[in-house]
């Protein structure tokens, strides 16, 4: 049992989010469920297909009930059964149950029938962790083990004959005492850091940003699902780079030049510095118009080539497109895309790029 | 005794349920050997999802239902307490963290079914073997998903659960038509094809005998007799059952089209006996439990939960609370002799406040009513006004200009008028087949037989479209729309509706009604 109805439901939860082809997706209703929460209702999502059958319209049909009221009252209340006690609630507050991240990443996942991601290199990240598992005679008072040693003291004494059962007081002496001991455990830890670049020159818009953000938000969704420990950096950059928070990192203009080698420098410098590659899973993604200064792309190019791309599981880059940008970049990296295996490009022109960009982009399971 | 069915069941339960079995006899119930399974609610919830069948065919519907009811208990907001499938043996699930006052209650309330599934005259044509013809079913549809691929067969199971409501209940019990047989060749008897002539002078002829009467008989003769060819011969009911006789379906899809009917006909008699054996079962297990089973301590939580399933709503008729209202409404005017002539001609309404005859037939009457009635005659036979009043009952109706459903009336007539038309043909639509070869070429006409009500048009058409898709020719659909007699047509491709002339009237061509 379990296996069968699992089936059923993921066919359905299929039919719903329109990943099977099927006739039946215009049958489709996002129903809710109502719940109550403490003194809050909340709404659970309850989406449902229903088969069309040959039904009576609304018009003209009626039913019976039981309670109180006079003929052209109204039946229900705003809302609900029409019990009495739904109307103590004033103003219905609802909340959605909302999904989980791991859900969320769950849903992308198989959406876009992404692999699971191989931390690498995990013999390498290893950390070390103590696990109490053993007993011994000796160790801090702070980690006895009080049943062994009252077990202990009481069979010594019973053993002795100074157990009275009558005044059962048992004294633990030196030799009863038990400790706690711990191992120490290696643990291959899968932590990962991501690093954002983006180009904030002036032909960077508002809306390409945003591109960016929701691009941002998935792989970020996708990658926790896969790591304990994440940590992102941002870089924006123009002729020169910054680190800046997650804020800043969206919500910056410059109007300054390009010089995306700028951003890819600091990257190595950061990773060097704090992201030792033994240790880390190391992400780095990088968005921008594709357009760069002059002669800088050639730099950039053996940047990736000889210093970063050794280190890094992957390296991503998106080019959203701007009415300013001449895109030459994309040149570049395609060049390297077909090289390295770490190292994917996308173009992402509007928002409805977004999904597919995100399968290619985490869709090598790197 | 099953005993190596019980394993499941604990030794405590084992007792409980020889106990309740005890009593269930003594107030002489009369039921199949009845086997417990104690499961967890996620099976239980699961089993439910699968109508009770745990070895059902594999469709999303009932993943779609297993959600529903997961989530429900998830959140707190439902719970399953029972689940008893008609069946020889019968089955029932508990829930293993029920505790065991709601474990009492629930085995007091399945016997209760158990002996309703037995002896109500409308579950007498049901497979008592159905737990394994389900499992049947389940590995023919299992084996055509493997061999035609799962796609095709849901999409051809999606269109049979379409329409799997368009049976005809009744045909358990009835003979729709004579018998006969397709080899019968003989010729009409010659009198019959002669037509109708008065005796009279030669003189008188054309007067007595007026050749447009002839005419006209002769052509209604005629017509008649075209129609006599036509196939169905009668209105057809049995939507299901005539497109399995008469649509090209391929084998395995007109096997999967008569799963679909063999499951829909041994529903039906639960679905027509909603209130009756809810009211049963209820009555049941409120009677071993508050005069048998019941220790003192558990009082308080069995008349919670006895409170909870009975609590009645504006929208809705709770049937557990309308059925065991009304069987212990007849059980009382049976004791006290509340019917017939003299009670009915009474006017003193003191007096029949307090009329007691002392005839003490009340069990006897509601065993018999459990035998021989379904809802539509039970309601029909024992509604009373008193009883409405008593119950604050009203009917409501929808009102257009509000939006909204409104209360309608208190009027005993009125509210008999609306429960009947909601348990009349499950409160859906009649639909015909009336002709297979529509236009003469082939095409489906089916009939809305209307009542005043019209159809969900965006429904009906979709509804047309997967006939359309079973029966591969053009399907038709006579019904009425704003009181206009209109032909909704789907041809494989498009949808149409057409106004008809008061002369094309479906209903006064169809054989069923020609004189």
């Amino acid at each position: 049992m379990g296996q069968k109805i699992e089936r059923d439901q993921q066919r359905f939860r299929k039919l719903v989010r329109g990943k099977v082809k099927s006739n039946l997706s215009k049958y489709i209703s996002r129903g809710e469920m109502i719940g109550k929460k403490g003194k809050d209702l909340v709404s659970i999502p309850l989406p449902q297909i229903d088969i069309p059958q040959f039904r009576y319209g609304q018009k003209g049909t009626g039913g019976v009930g039981q309670g109180e009221g006079d003929p052209g009252q109204p039946l229900t209340a705003p809302q609900g059964d029409g019990d009495s006690g739904a109307g103590d609630q004033p103003g219905g507050h609802i909340l959605e149950v909302d999904l989980t991240m791991e859900e969320m990443a769950q849903i992308l996942g198989e959406e876009l029938q992404l692999p699971r991601i191989e931390p690498r290199g995990k013999k390498n990240i290893v950390t070390t962790k103590d696990k109490y598992t053993g007993i011994r005679q000796t160790g801090p008072e702070s980690l006895k083990h009080f049943k062994r040693t009252f077990k202990r003291a009481l069979r010594r004494q019973i053993a002795s004959g100074v157990y009275d059962p009558e005044k059962p007081i048992v004294v633990p002496v030196r030799e009863d005492k038990q400790y706690r001991s711990w191992k120490e455990v290696k643990k291959p830890e899968s932590v990962a850091c991501i690093i954002y670049m983006m180009d904030v020159s002036g032909s960077m818009t508002d809306e390409q940003k945003e591109i960016v953000r929701i691009e941002a938000f998935w792989i970020d969704t996708w990658l926790k699902a896969h790591y304990q420990g994440i940590q992102n950096v941002y870089i924006i950059h123009d002729a020169a780079a910054h680190e800046v928070d997650e804020h800043t990192f969206y919500h910056t203009r410059e109007s300054g030049g390009t010089k995306i080698s700028s951003a890819y420098e600091m990257c190595d410098q950061i990773i060097t510095k704090r992201f030792p590659p033994d240790q880390w899973n190391l992400y780095a993604f990088h968005f921008s118009d594709g357009d760069n200064w002059g002669d800088d792309s050639p730099h950039c190019v053996d940047l990736l080539n000889e210093k970063m791309l050794p280190k890094l599981n992957l390296f991503g880059y998106g080019q959203v497109e701007s009415p300013y940008g001449s895109g030459e970049f994309y040149e570049y990296i395609t060049e390297l895309v077909n090289n390295k295996e770490n190292v994917v490009a996308s173009r992402i022109p509007d928002r409805d790029a977004i999904l597919g960009s995100i399968k290619e982009f985490l869709g090598t399971g790197r | 005794m099953g005993i190596p069915y019980d394993t499941k069941l604990p030794p405590d339960l084992r007792a409980l349920k020889r106990e309740i079995e005890g009593y269930a006899h003594e107030y002489g119930l009369d039921f199949y050997e009845t086997i417990f399974e104690v499961v967890e609610a996620e099976d239980l919830n699961e089993i439910a999802a699968y109508g009770g069948f745990p070895t059902r065919y594999p469709h999303w519907s009932f993943g779609m239902a297993f959600e529903e009811l997961k989530k429900g208990y998830d959140y707190g907001l439902s719970k399953i307490y029972e689940m008893v499938i008609n069946n020889d043996p019968c089955y029932a699930y508990l829930m293993r963290c029920n505790h065991t006052v709601d474990q009492k209650l629930v085995m007091a309330h399945v016997y209760g079914h158990c002996d309703f599934f037995k002896n109500n005259a409308y579950f007498a044509h049901t497979s008592r073997k159905m737990m394994d013809e389900m499992a049947n079913h389940g590995v023919r549809i299992r084996r055509y998903v493997e061999k035609h691929g799962e796609d095709e067969v849901e999409a051809f199971v999606d269109r049979c659960m379409s329409i799997d409501d368009l049976v005809d209940i009744h045909s358990t019990a009835i003979r729709r038509r004579e018998e006969h047989s397709r080899y019968d060749f003989k010729e009409k008897e010659e009198d019959q094809l002669r037509l109708t002539r008065f005796k009279s002078k030669d003189y008188m002829d054309d007067y007595i005998n007026p050749p447009e009467a002839l005419k006209a008989e002769e052509e209604e003769r005629r017509k008649k007799q075209e129609e006599s060819l036509r196939t169905p011969e009668h209105p057809e009911k049995d939507v299901l059952l005539f497109l399995i006789d008469h649509a090209p379906l391929k084998p395995w899809q007109r096997d999967i089209l008569s799963i679909i009917r063999d499951e829909a006909y041994y529903f039906a008699p639960q679905g027509q006996t909603k209130i009756m054996n809810e009211g049963w079962a209820s009555y049941w297990h409120s009677t071993i439990m508050t005069t048998r089973a019941l220790s003192p301590s558990e009082m308080v939580d069995y008349a919670d939960h006895h409170s909870g399933t009975m609590a009645t709503s504006r929208g809705r008729l709770n049937p557990y609370k309308l059925g065991i209202e009304l069987l212990r409404d007849i059980e009382m005017r049976w004791n006290t002799g509340r019917f017939g002539k003299d009670f009915d001609d009474c006017d003193d309404l003191d007096k029949r406040r307090t009329w007691d005859t002392k005839l003490g037939l009340g069990r006897k009457k509601i065993f018999e009513v459990r035998r021989v009635h379904n809802d539509i005659t039970f309601i029909d036979t024992f509604l009373t006004p008193e009883f409405c009043q008593e119950h604050k009952m009203f009917s409501f109706n929808y009102d257009e200009q509000g939006g909204n459903y409104v209360i309608e009336s208190r009027e005993f007539e009125k509210i008999k008028q609306r429960i009947l038309f909601g348990l009349t043909n499950f409160g859906k639509p009649w639909i015909y087949v009336v002709d297979s070869n529509y236009r003469n070429r082939g095409e489906l006409l089916l009939r809305h037989e209307h009542n005043g009500i019209d159809l969900k048009l965006d429904k009906a058409a979709d509804t047309l479209a997967n006939i359309q898709a079973l029966w591969s020719r053009p399907v038709h659909l006579h019904t009425v729309v704003d009181n206009q007699p209109s032909l909704m047509t789907f041809d494989g491709s498009n949808h149409s509706i057409k106004n008809l002339g008061e002369s094309d009237d479906p209903r006064k061509h169809s054989p069923g009604k020609a004189k």
